[in-house]
């Protein structure tokens, strides 16, 4: 049985359908993550399982027992907010202490279980501080800890890194990848960042608009987006709008207008004439120079419009003979690269018949 | 005497003296003005300062003169003080003023409280108007339509009871509003975090929500306090004939003449009035905005 389910849930605000008929599962030890740009509803849908908002229609099970109807301070389930809502007037320690005092825990075991928090998450000297005199990281921490202290169920993270800056959130990212793993509680995870869902879920659910887009595992979400929106919102892809014009049980042979035939590789049963767009992630494409050999059936000639050196890769925009300006990114260290190419240079890209992927209209 | 003016902007000592120096970069505030200008603002800010507080100062003097003609300093006495001691009627009056006080901003500060809560809370429309309104209205107006009220609809004999439901009517506001601006500058998610964190709403409510505006109680008590111990024209329409407070006294008494003894009773209560209003700007140190 999942841990959490959830079942048709809708949520209306006047006509807007925040939440619309969403269904997922939630196991037991995952690090699940809610995906999507703002308004998709993913906040909605956490603050509904937290308890601060109700379902129009719908169930949630927690452990198979209706959430409907229990207050947020009955449910096993704790959140760690955008902005840390630590209590201002209480030191780290009666912060972290806090949830125990309220489940009622003996003064021995509020003591005991608040060291080995403050352990957990590093901050052994930093029980007496107040709030104020932490940094954001710190902050962050002492939230987690406040979330973790009394084993929650499920432990909901409404865009706990938004706060911070670049680096440490990279740092945090393993540190919470870490965290999880040692506690063993399960994750909710929202965010608005696709490299923060990449980076630390198990699985993703994408939404957009109050419904679920896509909901698999970070590669495969990736690697074989659903539609248009999933492709495009994960990671950086080209989409070129083609047409099908023959499907064999292997090879799919599409025609973009004014570029020619790309071949890809497709076991669906697609009939020719069928609409879609060609999407292809920017490091599967190779650049090379017109008098460079490259044995690869996709070649199509352009020129480069605008390069960006990023030191570890170059990236590349290449125009195409129908206009279309096709992003590519080169490792630098690759073996075999001969040379940079500048802008304005003749170059051809080319690129594996199974690089890409056709998606339907 | 109500509001408190900050204090005069003190200019740097030695003050560079060079006129019309350019703005210092970086900094947000306008450049002091040089030379002559700097000269014209001392003195219009000299001027303003001493039509605020001349005539109090003149109060205070002259409850040290030995004379019983506010005319001419002829010495310095404490003897008004010393008959303010021995006389029945101030001292019964004092002590009706104190007891309206306190009894009215403790439950000015009640309401105010559970008022300020719930319009940030919850958003009304309607609330904060009608919490606020007695402020806005004109004291007269508020005297006459609560002694009609009292008497044509409550029919209630006008005594110590009608003075604290007037007093609490008027400060209600003023606490709503410093309890409210107090909350207004929180992080909202911490009261969520509290109920998800398994504190019931009262939990909630005696844990988190009540140690961060207990500054603003107070201050909003401190507040009402003042506002009830010389307030003159609402009580003077409620009080009736049986009960007397402070400010009644001594308007009864300059109706003869303005006698030394009521300079010192002035001065006293000037006394306790500007202490409660200082303590509570340390409280909470937007209350004089909010007062103003």
């Amino acid at each position: 049985m999942a841990l959490l389910e959830i079942r048709n849930v809708t949520r209306r605000f006047g006509d807007f359908k925040a939440v619309d008929a969403v269904s997922f599962s939630i196991e037991a030890g995952e690090f699940f993550t809610l995906l999507g740009p703002s308004g998709c509803g993913k906040t909605t849908i956490l603050r509904m399982i937290a308890g601060f908002d109700d379902p129009d229609a719908g169930v949630m099970l927690l452990d198979g027992q209706p959430l409907t109807g229990i207050p947020p301070e009955r449910r096993p389930v704790h959140t760690v907010f955008q902005s840390y809502a630590l209590f201002p007037h209480m030191t780290v320690a009666g912060n972290i202490a806090f949830p125990l005092e309220m489940a009622g825990k003996s003064r021995d075991e509020i003591a005991r279980r608040v060291a080995e928090t403050l352990a957990l998450v590093h901050l052994e000297d930093k029980g007496g501080s107040y709030p104020h005199e932490l940094s954001g990281g710190q902050k962050q921490r002492v939230a987690l800890a406040r979330g973790l202290v009394n084993r929650p169920r499920l432990l909901l993270l409404d865009e706990p890194l938004g706060a911070l800056d670049a680096k440490l959130r990279v740092e945090m990212q393993s540190e919470l990848i870490t965290l999880q793993r040692e506690v063993g509680i399960t994750f909710v995870f929202v965010t608005h960042s696709q490299q923060e869902a990449l980076a630390l879920s198990h699985r993703i659910a994408v939404m957009n608009r109050g419904r679920i887009e896509q909901l698999d595992e970070p590669d495969k979400l990736y690697g074989l987006p659903a539609n248009r929106f999933v492709a495009d919102f994960i990671g950086k892809i080209n989409l070129i709008e083609v047409e099908v014009a023959a499907a064999s049980k292997v090879l799919l042979t599409l025609k973009a207008a004014g570029l020619g035939e790309i071949a890809a590789a497709d076991a669906r049963p697609l009939q020719p004439g069928e609409r879609g767009c060609f999407a292809l992630r920017p490091e599967q494409i190779r650049v090379y120079g017109r008098k460079e050999s490259a044995d690869l059936k996709n070649r199509f000639d352009g020129s480069v419009k605008e390069l960006l050196y990023l030191g570890d890769v170059t990236h590349y925009k290449v125009v195409l003979a129908n206009g279309f300006a096709i992003e590519a990114l080169m490792p630098n260290a690759a073996p075999g690269r001969a040379k940079f190419h500048e802008v304005g240079d003749a170059v051809t890209v080319c690129w594996r018949h199974d690089a890409g992927i056709f998606l339907r209209d | 005497m109500r509001v408190e003016p900050p204090p005069p902007p003190t200019p740097r000592p030695g003050g560079g003296g060079d006129g019309g120096s350019p703005p210092i970069s970086g900094s947000t505030r306008l450049a002091r003005p040089g030379g002559g200008a700097r000269l014209w603002l001392w003195a219009a800010s000299l001027g303003v300062y001493a039509f605020l507080y001349l005539p109090l100062a003149v109060v205070v003097l002259f409850s040290f003169n030995d004379s019983v003609l506010n005319a001419e300093w002829v010495g310095f006495t404490t003897r008004w003080y010393d008959r303010l001691l021995h006389d029945g009627d101030m001292l019964q009056a004092a002590a009706n003023s104190l007891l309206i006080a306190m009894v009215s901003s403790s439950v000015a500060t009640l309401l105010g409280a559970m008022a300020g809560i719930a319009m940030q809370r919850y958003r009304p429309r309607l609330l904060p108007f009608l919490a606020l309104t007695p402020v806005a209205m004109p004291e007269i107006l508020l005297g006459v339509s609560l002694l009609l009220f009292f008497r044509q609809v409550l029919d209630l004999t006008l005594g110590l009871t009608s003075i604290l439901i007037a007093h609490v009517t008027f400060s209600i506001g003023f606490v709503a509003v410093i309890v409210r601006s107090r909350l207004a500058g929180m992080d909202e998610s911490i009261f969520e975090a509290a109920r998800d964190l398994g504190a019931t709403p009262w939990a909630t409510f005696r844990r988190i929500t009540l140690p961060l505006i207990l500054p603003a109680l107070a201050a909003g008590f401190l507040m009402a306090f003042t506002l009830s111990i010389d307030d003159f024209v609402i009580t003077f329409f409620v009080a009736g004939v049986g009960v007397v407070t402070l400010p009644l006294q001594i308007y009864s008494m300059i109706k003869v003449a303005v006698t030394p003894e009521v300079n010192a009773v002035s001065t006293l209560l000037m006394l306790l009035t500007l202490s409660v209003v200082i303590l509570a700007a340390r409280f909470a140190p937007d209350t004089l905005k909010a007062k103003a």
